[in-house]
């Protein structure tokens, strides 16, 4: 366990005369001031250290096995190798293939947990120097007590100002340090203490990504936990391209909010469009109603190369590594805004502003590195202003003539099919383009992920993107869309009224749908997920790129899901929370439920809450289109705490899954609180990590998945008809393991019950009594002989 | 028809233990009848049109129904065999059946033990490209065939890249000569 106290206070003193004599540069520090005021005691693991729940965490990982799926037979970390592993051979340091593979998943949760904690570090330190160290932290006001249940939970601390946040941040990056360091060579040799270890990376990325949210939406007066947030512009249409225009991407908000507030202080406001793509669109739209969103990250290069942005700014993480090559090509100028990306600019900050307008107007320099995000700001809209009537939104996309005329060149190599990671037909495509029908190529734009491999592996150099992108320009302009942008936490109020019925199984599960954009045939697949579960009654959360695809699909009277459902957590509800870094909101979501429905002891009472959520909190997360190292140190967050998640199909390449075995009876065996007996508690959850081929599995899966032990039977009924019925209209026949679900006839959906009935009978079903689940022995509340 | 032992997604590139080429179909009949315990697992884009009509879920059928092999659909590809009035043995995840298929004590589909040969088609290529690499790695005493129309070089045999009608007619001689079981 890791001490409490940290530095607090620091005394620097130069010189001090005394009688006794002169001290020079004496230097005290106090150390940290205990939170007296909080009365909850200190749960077991304050702080926990990267071994400190590992009893926990093997717990898990004896019921959901790690199944390794290796993309190569060999490491080649270090000079020893390349190692050849295959055949159970291990490599020239001694390590087999399981303990490799384990260590690429700790390695990139690490770069995960590494780029939110460093994320959030840099928001913190830019506030507090802006804002002052004792800003204070109010994520909901009088509608949330609980305003850091992650922080709370692992570190036992309750953060009330920014400075609270910088012991939390502290903590993270000790921890991240000791984590990577376990990845090099000659140091860890298990692969499920490899495991234990990514599960210890993602638990500390949720600490790093909610205080990221936590100091942004406090400082800069995101939505406070409002389910009523106002709905924002989303699409490729939506800016008003007739005014300079600056595109912001990324997921570090400051740079963007320089823009916004300079336009506000010289009264421009309306003058310049301010649109983003990813993240930094989610927070700059809590920020500000005056910016918009173009999409989700594939939208990069489709909206630069058709020259909308006049200017860009870039930020941090999931941006294109050539932006500055691809805003050369439609002459706008690029302004990188963050250490960690600057695309190799010169640094500009300490330039007097007008010097670098000037350069970046006349073309002298094709970008700048500015690291002041109040001087982005100005930066960005004085140039802007100036560029976009000489730039007059030139573009790189060409005309139909340009598209028939290459197609016709086309020799069909499939080279570009070949580079696809959808595999799309875009050969077929040229064919048919060289006869001048481009509907095919149209129609592959639904499914790009905008990667844009098919244009790097062309022999014949054709930007096969832009000619995608052209194809479906008509169907682009007319993406306008609305979002209900990021509310940022639950209420405490709320998940009183829904702790209940969630626990119970009466509201039939918590969905999230969260992470990036790499969908194997698009993201009208999650609107279409998103809608099923709200129709029945699930709560539907969401976040991220995810959050935006969710809007790109509008009814017939032309409304989107945001539009049409409540943002309230409530059965039915479509609630986007907002960022990446919003995520442990939804965790917070399941950890309050614990804590204020259930009043479990919250802090630094990790292992209890875990066990309490995976026992009775039918929650799953979907990351349908997870890419990036983030996105595996997030789900790695909903492991360890119990929550199940489910990938797409690309997900199969994170090279591990946690998988339960329904068929092995054993595996489920959870222990009754109430009297210390054993009790078989069936799959629920089954996984804790898998990959789903097809939205309609997925579908299947969710509902299957948000079964718990804990479920009454009332609430196993109706969690049973959703999965039943799923199971029957997408799959075409009766699920065959329905008899691990249901313990008593009570369990049995009453329209079902006759049908039930017959298989529970011919399975030789036998009645089971429905524990008080826990996997923990020090929670059984009385045991045999007590 | 190509002979290149070349992964169809250029960069999935297995390692120094790749797949064997399937230049005669009559490899795969005679792997199928040697086998004691073989599986088909079909993914779902078998369902799937090939530009001349034909789809992979038919020929998944026909091989089933001439080799007497038990299909696991996986996804929801169930849905599509019920439509032809062909009722898989079992219907599951990909990561399900690859994870049971890895466990020499998982008692099979019909509580029979083990499988000894397991062939795959249908599947989104980079997936069964990870799945094959999984129980190339993982699994004991247990042979993969990809059917797939490309070269997945996880698997111990696999069809190269293949034209549909190369394909087509790969499949008309296995099912040929598996009539013979």
């Amino acid at each position: 366990m890791r001490p409490l106290s940290k530095k607090d206070l620091l005394m620097k003193i130069k010189e001090l005369k005394t009688d006794v004599g002169t001290i020079k540069d004496l230097e005290v520090s106090f150390g940290r001031i205990f939170d007296e005021e909080w009365e909850e005691p200190v749960g077991p693991t304050p702080f926990p250290s990267i071994t400190d729940l590992r009893e926990w965490d093997f717990k898990l990982l004896n019921r959901y096995k790690p199944f390794y799926l290796p993309f190569c037979d060999v490491c080649c970390l270090c000079t020893f190798g390349k190692c050849d592993l295959s055949e159970d051979k291990r490599g020239a340091c001694g390590l087999n293939m399981a303990a490799q593979q384990s260590r690429i998943v700790l390695l990139a949760c690490c770069i995960g947990a590494a780029t939110h904690t460093a994320h959030a570090r840099h928001l913190v330190e830019h506030l507090i120097e802006k804002y002052g160290r004792n800003s204070p932290l109010d994520v909901g006001g009088l509608n949330i007590d609980v305003e850091a249940p992650v922080t709370r939970l692992v570190c036992g601390l309750r953060p009330k100002t920014l400075k609270d946040l910088e012991d939390a941040l502290d903590y993270c990056e000790e921890q991240v340090t000791h984590l990577l360091s376990a990845t090099h060579t000659g140091q860890e040799g298990s692969n499920l203490d490899f495991e234990s270890k990514v599960l210890h990376a993602g638990m500390v990325d949720q600490v790093g990504m909610e205080i990221a949210d936590l100091a942004q939406i406090s400082v800069y007066g995101f939505p406070k936990a409002d389910p009523e947030a106002n709905l924002t512009d989303l699409g490729f249409g939506i800016a008003d391209i007739s005014k300079p225009t600056i595109l912001v991407i990324g997921h570090n908000v400051p740079s963007s909010i320089g823009i916004v507030d300079y336009l506000t202080d010289k009264g421009l406001l309306g003058k310049v469009e301010v649109v983003g793509i990813c993240c930094t669109a989610h927070d700059i739209t809590r920020y500000s109603r005056m910016a918009k969103i173009v999409g989700p990250i594939s939208w990069q290069l489709r909206y630069i190369r058709s020259g909308l942005a006049d200017l860009i700014v870039v930020d941090e993480q999931c941006i294109r590594a050539d932006t500055l090559v691809e805003a050369q090509k439609v002459k706008a100028p690029v302004i990188a805004s963050s250490p960690k990306n600057c695309l190799g600019l010169e640094n500009r900050t300490a330039s007097p502003p007008k010097d670098v307008i000037s350069e970046l107007v006349e073309e002298k320099v094709p970008g700048v590195l500015i690291l002041d995000p109040d001087k982005v700001g100005e930066v960005a809209v004085e140039t802007v202003m100036a560029v976009a009537p000489q730039r007059k939104k030139l573009k790189i996309i060409p005309e139909i003539e340009e598209i028939i005329a290459a197609a016709q060149e086309c020799t069909q190599c499939n080279e570009c099919m070949r580079a696809c990671p959808n595999n799309m037909p875009i050969p077929e495509a040229m064919k048919a383009a060289a006869e001048g029908d481009l509907n095919p190529l149209a129609e592959i734009l639904e499914s790009c992920i905008g990667c844009a491999r098919c244009d790097s592996a062309c022999p014949n150099d054709f930007p096969l993107h832009s000619f995608i992108v052209k194809a479906g320009e008509d169907r682009l302009w007319e993406e306008k869309f609305k979002m209900r942008v990021g509310r940022g936490a639950i209420q405490d109020v709320e998940i009183r009224e829904v702790g209940g019925p969630v626990v119970l199984g009466e509201i039939p599960g918590v969905v999230a749908l969260v992470g990036c954009a790499n969908y194997p045939r698009g993201g009208k697949e999650v609107a279409e997920i998103a809608e099923e579960f709200a129709k029945r009654r699930f709560i539907v959360v969401t976040s991220g790129c995810a959050a935006m695809s969710i809007a790109m699909v509008k009814d017939e009277e032309g409304k989107t899901l945001y539009e049409k459902y409540p943002g309230s957590f409530d059965a039915g509800g479509i609630l986007n929370v907002g960022s990446c870094v919003s995520n442990p909101h939804i965790a917070g979501a399941a950890i309050k439920i614990a804590s204020i429905f259930a009043k479990r002891k919250l802090r630094a009472n990790y292992e209890e809450i875990a066990d309490y959520i995976l026992n009775r909190v039918g929650a799953v997360g979907v990351a349908w289109g997870a890419m990036s190292q983030k996105a595996a140190s997030i789900a790695s967050g909903f492991w360890r705490l119990g929550v199940p998640v489910i990938v797409g199909p690309h997900g199969s390449k994170y090279r591990r899954m946690l998988l339960g075995r329904e068929d092995k009876e054993e595996d489920w065996y959870v222990y009754d609180a109430r009297t210390g007996d054993k009790v078989y508690g069936g799959p629920a959850p089954e996984h804790l990590f898998t990959t789903a081929e097809t939205k309609e599995e997925t579908m299947v899966m969710i509902a299957k998945l948000c079964m718990r032990p804990n479920d009454t039977t009332k609430g196993r009924a109706i969690k049973l008809t959703h999965y039943i019925d799923l199971h029957k209209r997408l799959y075409g026949v009766m699920p065959k393991d329905i008899h691990l679900f249901v313990r008593n006839k009570a369990d049995v959906p009453i329209t079902m019950k006759n049908e039930i009935l017959t298989i529970l009978e011919e399975k030789g079903w036998k009645e089971r009594r429905i524990p008080d689940p826990t996997l923990l022995p020090r929670l059984i509340r009385k045991r045999k002989g007590d | 028809m190509g002979v290149k032992a070349e992964p169809w997604q250029k960069a999935e590139i297995a390692g120094p233990k790749k797949a064997l080429l399937i230049l005669k179909p009559e490899v795969v009949a005679a792997m199928v009848k040697r086998a004691k315990r073989p599986l088909l697992i079909v993914g779902h884009l078998a369902p799937e049109e090939y530009s001349d009509g034909t789809k992979m879920i038919d020929y998944a059928i026909r091989m089933s129904r001439t080799a007497g092999v038990p299909v696991v659909a996986t996804a929801h590809t169930t849905s599509e065999f019920v439509k032809r009035k062909f009722h898989p043995t079992a219907w599951m995840s990909a990561m399900d059946i690859a994870n049971r298929l890895k466990d020499p004590e998982w008692s099979g589909l019909d509580g029979r033990g083990s499988y000894d040969l397991a062939m795959f088609m249908g599947l989104p290529y980079y997936m069964e490209f990870v799945v094959l690499a999984g129980l190339k790695h993982f699994s004991t005493d247990l042979k993969t065939i990809s059917l797939d129309r490309f070269y997945n070089p996880h698997a111990t045999w696999s069809f190269p890249n293949l034209s549909v009608k190369d394909w087509n007619e790969n499949f008309e001689t296995l099912l040929n000569k598996l009539g013979g079981k």
